[in-house]
């Protein structure tokens, strides 16, 4: 069965809600069938609007969205046939857990066996067999946050979104929570638009994240290509941490380039730079740096540990490099560690490819 | 380890036990020293007047400490056959003691009321005495009953000892148009003389259709005051809550001045060709002017604690009920409205009292059908001065009251009333 890779489109999406002001600007994206696609990015970024408007609650101002081939921008909600998990679960309370399962399958007219048939399937799907009867009041967030997601694909949806679906509930169950829903995606093979404005939360769910910001889509690509090679400074910013030096860009030559900082000249990977004179910010991600490296790398320079801050499986070090006060490192806690001390001179390497200049902040 | 559990003492060598009950104990008196004067307060101006109200709508006293030889002696009597001359004598000496006080004529109006005719044996007895025509020494059964051939009619005296106990529920029966008849038995007044359970037939229809238009209107204008954005709507809240800052009277005249003959809703109705300037309806002083100013007026009561729970309800809800696959309105059927039924509840049951009782408006623009129970409660405080039926029928409203709470309790439960 081939996959369609256009299930859902968003053609030119605009939305403004007073008429002044884009909260999502001409929005161009594709999502394929039974892909997990995370829209992430700080609040009022749009995301959000994207998804209600997937939903059918807004409208867009310009432009279509489609769903397998056809425009639905015009039907309503309840006959989009597109399941829904929201930010603070929305369960009925006051129906049981298995009349809250029912309702997607009572207003669509299923036999009673069908839906207790497929109830039970959902339920054995979020493992919460024996919980039929209780009252949303009586389950706990995570069991809550569980029934709105079999809830949601109880009726066989094509498309699954889900608003934030974790963001009440503690850390540890966050992250279980995270892998359940995962696992719930591979094993049925639903496409899942997911809202989140935890970067982690997206890195380990998503086929694919599209990170937004002011309204636009600043890069669509698999969690890994996002970390290692963001397209611009935003990007490189909002995802993971970021040791970053503005300069100029001095000299370019192929896959090179030479930025020169107040103070020193560093090399660097060329990604939105095109001219000598660009103004450029360098992105470098703090474990690419190394301490006293061992190899021969091609930006080599010496700064001073400011701090030390344990954290169990690695040691942060902030260091003043090149006039960054910021510098941060990682250091795993290996066996062989280094004795690190405030106010030591380090020596600090990484390779021209890891940082990369983009678009000046 | 030792698995004996040790007393925990405190410092100063309580066992902390003992200390923590002293602790507890001081707050809860402080507690009840806080609530204490309010307390007080609904004593006497709740329980108290309650019960003198009850004692008063029960109290028969009057003829029981006028004659208290005759009830004693008639103890023992089966109410058969004429009374012994024990009973005779004991009414002779209990009613010449009433004649020294000139109290007679009291006993003669009420015992009228048990039986027609008494008043008038009466003063035949009492002219009797007063020309001392009484012989003590020999037989007072023969000198009574010569007076009057009713003397001997034993209907006469069983009528005396039904007045005996000292507490009666004629009030109440006469409150449900049904008295005591000479067997001591129920039985209805006639048919056209049946004026109360008219009016509280009437009372239950008019508190329950303002009850139910009270719904259809403030259902609606809650839902709009819970959904609108914040500055309109406390606009619209100023504007529910505007008439209830006015005073009852005043917005009964108002309603007086709009709904009168000449009045401005009429002119309206003659000015848009509705009705012919000859031919204007009647909307006062009838059933229709107290439907609409009691609803007018009892829209708050509805309206606040459906805002209340409505205010409560996530928008989400009904967005998860359409992205399900419910049209609009099963979403608001299924999910919206079983999640207001605390409000409507709370609502119904606060309008619905409020207009079981209701006095004022009925009395100003019910005119003679539009008129409650309460306006014939204060009708006998005001002017018959028979406060002891107006006790009887105020304390059936009550009771009224507290069958209809007891009834929702049943229905839906007091638990899930939310008032705000």
């Amino acid at each position: 069965m081939s996959k369609n890779p256009e299930f859902v489109k968003f053609d030119k999406v605009d939305k403004s809600y007073d008429g002044k002001v884009l909260v999502v600007k001409d929005l161009q994206l594709d999502i394929a069938e039974g892909e997990f696609i995370t829209m992430l990015g700080p609040s009022g970024s749009g995301k959000t609007t994207c998804l209600m408007m997937l939903a059918g609650f807004e409208t867009p101002t310009n432009g279509e969205i489609l769903l397998d081939g056809n425009i639905i921008s015009n039907i309503p909600p309840h006959k989009r046939g597109i399941g829904m998990v929201f930010q603070n679960y929305a369960l009925f309370p006051h129906m049981t857990v298995y009349e809250n399962l029912a309702f997607p399958l009572r207003v669509r007219k299923f036999e009673k066996d069908e839906i207790d048939k497929k109830v039970d399937k959902a339920l054995s799907m979020v493992s919460l067999n024996g919980f039929e009867s209780r009252m949303p009041a009586q389950l706990s967030g995570g069991q809550q946050q569980r029934v709105a997601v079999a809830r949601a694909l109880v009726f066989d949806p094509s498309v699954v979104l889900m608003d934030e679906p974790l963001g009440a509930l503690d850390k540890n169950l966050r992250e279980s929570m995270q892998y359940e829903i995962k696992h719930i995606h591979e094993s049925i093979g639903v496409t899942v638009v997911y809202v989140t404005h935890d970067q982690s939360e997206a890195l380990t769910m998503s086929n694919r994240i599209a990170v937004f910001n002011d309204g636009k889509v600043q890069q669509l690509s698999n969690p890994a290509e996002l970390y290692e090679k963001p397209v611009n400074s935003f990007v490189a910013e909002f995802i993971g941490e970021n040791n970053t030096f503005n300069g100029e860009v001095a000299d370019i030559s192929g896959d090179k380039c030479k930025v020169k900082l107040s103070n020193a000249e560093i090399l660097a990977n060329p990604i939105s730079v095109k001219l000598k004179g660009d103004k450029t910010t360098v992105s470098l991600r703090p474990e690419r740096a190394l301490i006293e490296p061992n190899e021969k790398m091609d930006n080599m320079f010496s700064g001073k540990i400011e701090e030390v801050i344990y954290h169990g499986d690695h040691t942060r070090v902030r260091i003043n490099l090149l006039e960054n006060p910021e510098f941060i490192l990682k250091v795993p806690n290996s066996t062989s560690n280094l004795e690190l001390k405030v106010d030591q001179e380090i020596k600090i390497g990484w390779n021209s490819s890891d940082a990369r200049a983009l678009d000046p902040k | 380890m030792s698995s004996e559990t040790q007393k925990i003492l405190t410092t100063d060598g309580v066992p902390l036990e003992v200390s923590l009950k002293k602790a507890e104990k001081r707050n809860k008196i402080k507690a009840f020293l806080l609530v204490a004067p309010l307390l007080l307060f609904l004593l006497i101006t709740y329980i108290f007047p309650i019960a003198d109200m009850f004692t008063r709508s029960i109290d028969d006293r009057m003829v029981t400490n006028m004659l208290p030889k005759t009830f004693k002696s008639m103890e023992k009597w089966d109410g058969k056959e004429l009374p012994s001359e024990e009973i005779f004598r004991s009414f002779y000496e209990d009613y010449k003691v009433l004649a020294e006080k000139k109290e007679h004529g009291k006993l003669g109006q009420r015992l009228n009321k048990e039986k027609n005719g008494f008043n008038s044996i009466l003063k035949r007895l009492f002219r009797k005495i007063k020309r001392n025509n009484f012989d003590e020494s020999i037989d007072i059964k023969e000198q009574i009953t010569e007076i009057h051939r009713h003397f001997s009619n034993v209907d006469y005296w069983r009528a005396i000892k039904r007045t005996a106990p000292p507490y009666t529920m004629n009030k109440y029966l006469k409150g449900m148009d049904m008295f005591l008849d000479e067997d001591g038995k129920i039985a209805q007044v006639d048919e056209d003389r049946r004026i109360h359970r008219i009016l509280w037939l009437r009372t239950l229809e008019i508190a329950l259709f303002v009850t139910i238009f009270c719904f259809l209107m403030g259902y609606p204008i809650a839902h709009l005051l819970a959904t609108l954005p914040m500055k309109y709507s406390n606009l619209l809240m100023i504007c529910v809550l505007l008439p209830f800052w006015t005073s009852l009277l005043v917005r009964t005249a108002s309603w007086m001045i709009l709904l009168q003959q000449q009045g401005l809703v009429n002119d309206f109705f003659v000015m848009i060709g509705l009705v012919s300037d000859d031919n204007r309806p009647e909307m006062m002083y009838n059933k229709v002017g107290t439907y609409v100013a009691m609803t007018q007026i009892l829209l708050p009561f509805m309206v606040l604690p459906l805002y209340s729970v409505m205010k409560t309800i996530s928008p989400s809800l009904m967005r998860a009920g359409k992205s399900l696959g419910g049209t609009p309105f099963t979403a608001f059927w299924k999910i919206y409205f079983p999640l207001t039924i605390p409000g409507i509840g709370a609502g119904c049951l606060l309008v619905f009292i409020l207009a079981i009782g209701y006095y004022i408006t009925p009395a100003l623009v019910g005119g003679a059908s539009g008129t409650l129970i309460s306006n014939q409660i204060a009708y006998h405080m005001k002017t018959t001065l028979d406060w002891s039926f107006a006790s009887a029928m105020g304390l059936m409203l009550l009771t009224g009251v507290l069958v209809v709470y007891w009834i929702y309790n049943k229905l839906v439960g007091v638990d899930n009333i939310k008032l705000g």
